[in-house]
């Protein structure tokens, strides 16, 4: 079997009486979209957290294509590959769509020190940024400010973001909350076309997508990966319809 | 763009005009208080990169000001008296000369106040950067080689070649062309790619360091690059009064050209000029009719913060975009 993309092995993370991971192993393979599902206060975004160097393991270890990820924090993580966006939109809000996806694609450029010439003014950088824009919907949007921008559009803004990153592996945090039905099925195709450029540890609550995208499910239940196999595993998991899945399934 | 460029100018274009009557109509005084506009905006465009555009509220650039103060004021004495500072050398009446020392300190100073205090951020930040500005203040107060408390003549301005600097309107306009250039350097700066990196850590530092951007750098480059531009204002003070003493390291030193950035419009361009401006104007103005013009430069401050963002210049690109 190939090496995974992203490998956790054994993480634990604790928050005084409350464990946010408990022994947390997963691996996500090449091509792959890998769900993570769980009720509120499970653990989900904390291990995002983890994984993308913002939160310290108590212990356990990351690995991206074989690499340690040990000592490494966000900074070096996002260099190394690691693409994230979050439960809440993460975008500046001051600067416009164009802006925001210059910046995320210039930084992967390595160009952020560069103190003189116009950030508008490199005409390839430029259009790059607009194909961005174009496949997450934004085509038209680039001068607006972000601040102006719809709930919606705003977590297309940062999907560009990371997709102008060209990571190594993508760890989305609820892409879908807070959309209704229409955002949601946006969203979900977006989702369907990133999966070509990296695989996607995918945080989600919308069950329909889940099973619609993923290809393989973990459920975490406070802190532990009580379960983890294909969406049809997991649909006939009993400890799953015990814990989380009720009987809406 | 083009609009806030226009308000841009027209500050510019007021200030000359300003120092202009002066000359015309004799009266130097007036283009003193107009160098004086000068290298206070100069001091809050340095504060402005820093508290407007990145979001570091520095309530220490006191320390940076006062260094460049003490740097062009302490080199020049030494000259003056062919008194050996170091190896032999005994300073320099030279202003060029002088601003580069001035850089080099003050870009140290503030590369080591960075270092120890950009980790921390909000209330903690602004205490660190109050606090190293005040222990410079009780070491230049406690310092006697160097006037201690009195503070330190220097007779006579500095040189520039080519110019009488002891000409009011010659000197104003070596502090006018720093102003001009610190000016258009901070506009390819906020415009560059560096420049969204900054706006990214004053807004939301966690989702630069998710692009693989150290936000730590990027402040910690900010913050030298301000405390430098503020340490040629304080160079240039000292040059102006020919005089330098531990106010200008002092808190209110640091509250002054925060207030003249906040009034005159944070991350605005020309807004420490117009709010450099503006304090002149209270001081003088007001300052004759009542001893108590502080407080109105107080509830000024009160009134902008609560209802007019942006201050002055914010308020003149809204009101011209309208
Ligand atoms: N920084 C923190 N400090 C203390 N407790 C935290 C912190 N972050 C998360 N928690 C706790 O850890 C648990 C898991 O939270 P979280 O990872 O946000 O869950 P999920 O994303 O699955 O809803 C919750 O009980 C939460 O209250
Ligand atoms: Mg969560």
């Amino acid at each position: 079997m190939t090496e995974p993309v992203l490998e956790a092995r054994a993480l634990n993370k604790r928050f005084g009486a409350v464990v946010a991971s408990d022994q947390v192993s997963l691996v996500l393979h090449s091509g792959e979209i890998h769900a993570l599902i769980g009720p509120n206060g499970a653990g989900k975004s904390t291990l995002l957290k983890q994984l993308a160097g913002e939160t310290a393991s108590d212990s356990g270890e990351v690995f991206l294509s074989g690499q340690s990820l040990q000592g490494l924090d966000a900074v070096h993580r996002a260099k190394a590959g690691i693409a994230r966006s979050f439960q809440i939109s993460s975008i500046i809000p001051a600067l416009t769509c164009e802006q925001n996806v210059l910046l995320s694609f210039e930084a992967r450029e390595r160009r952020i020190f560069r103190f003189f010439r116009p950030a508008l003014g490199n005409l390839s950088s430029l259009e790059a940024a607009s194909d961005y824009l174009l496949r997450v919907g934004l085509a038209g949007r680039e001068g607006v400010i972000a601040a102006e921008l719809s709930h919606g559009e705003r977590r297309r803004l940062e999907l560009a973001m990371v997709l102008a990153l060209k990571p190594a592996v993508f760890l989305l945090d609820e892409p879908m909350a807070g959309l209704g039905p229409e955002g949601t099925g946006e969203i979900r195709s977006l989702l369907q076309d990133l999966r070509k450029e990296a695989p996607m540890l995918l945080v989600e609550h919308d069950m329909d997508a889940v099973f619609a995208l993923a290809d393989r499910i973990s459920v975490l239940v406070y802190g532990k990966v009580i379960a983890s196999g294909t969406p049809n595993e997991i649909k006939s998991n009993s400890a799953v319809q015990e814990a989380y899945l009720g009987d809406d399934i | 763009m083009l609009r806030s460029n226009l308000v841009n100018i027209a500050v510019i274009v007021l200030l000359v005009a300003y120092a202009v009557s002066g000359e015309m109509f004799d009266a130097p005084y007036n283009i003193t208080l107009a160098t004086k506009v000068a290298i206070l905006g100069m001091a809050g465009a340095g504060l402005n990169l820093a508290l407007g555009y990145c979001g570091l509220i520095s309530f220490g650039h006191a320390a940076f000001f006062g260094l460049g103060g003490y740097v062009a004021g302490i080199l020049a004495v030494h000259a003056f008296n062919h008194q050996p500072i170091f190896l032999g050398w005994s300073g320099t009446n030279q202003m060029i000369a002088i601003w580069v020392f001035a850089l080099l300190a003050t870009g140290l100073l503030a590369l080591l106040i960075g270092l120890l205090s950009l980790r921390t951020s909000g209330v903690y930040f602004i205490m660190i950067t109050l606090a190293f500005a005040q222990m410079l203040y009780y070491f230049a107060i406690s310092w006697p080689s160097y006037g201690g408390e009195d503070g330190l003549s220097t007779y006579l301005r500095n040189g520039f070649p080519g110019l009488n600097t002891m000409d009011g309107m010659s000197f104003f306009m070596v502090c006018l062309a720093w102003l001009v250039f610190v000016l258009w350097l901070s506009s390819r700066i906020i415009n560059s790619r560096f420049g969204l990196a900054m706006q990214a850590v004053r807004e939301n530092p966690v989702r630069l360091a998710g692009l693989g951007v150290s936000p730590f750098r990027v402040k910690l480059t900010v913050f030298v690059l301000s405390g430098m531009i503020t340490g040629i204002a304080g160079a240039l003070y000292t040059d102006l009064n020919r005089f330098v003493s531990p106010s200008v390291l002092s808190w209110h030193m640091s509250g002054e050209i925060m207030i003249l950035v906040i009034i005159g419009g944070v991350a605005t361009l020309s807004g420490p000029v117009a709010g450099a401006m503006l304090f002149i104007f209270l001081e003088q103005w007001l300052g004759g009719l009542t001893e108590f013009w502080q407080f109105w430069l107080g509830l000024m401050l009160l009134l902008v913060v609560l209802f007019a963002r942006g201050g002055i210049i914010g308020t003149l690109n809204r009101w011209r975009a309208s």
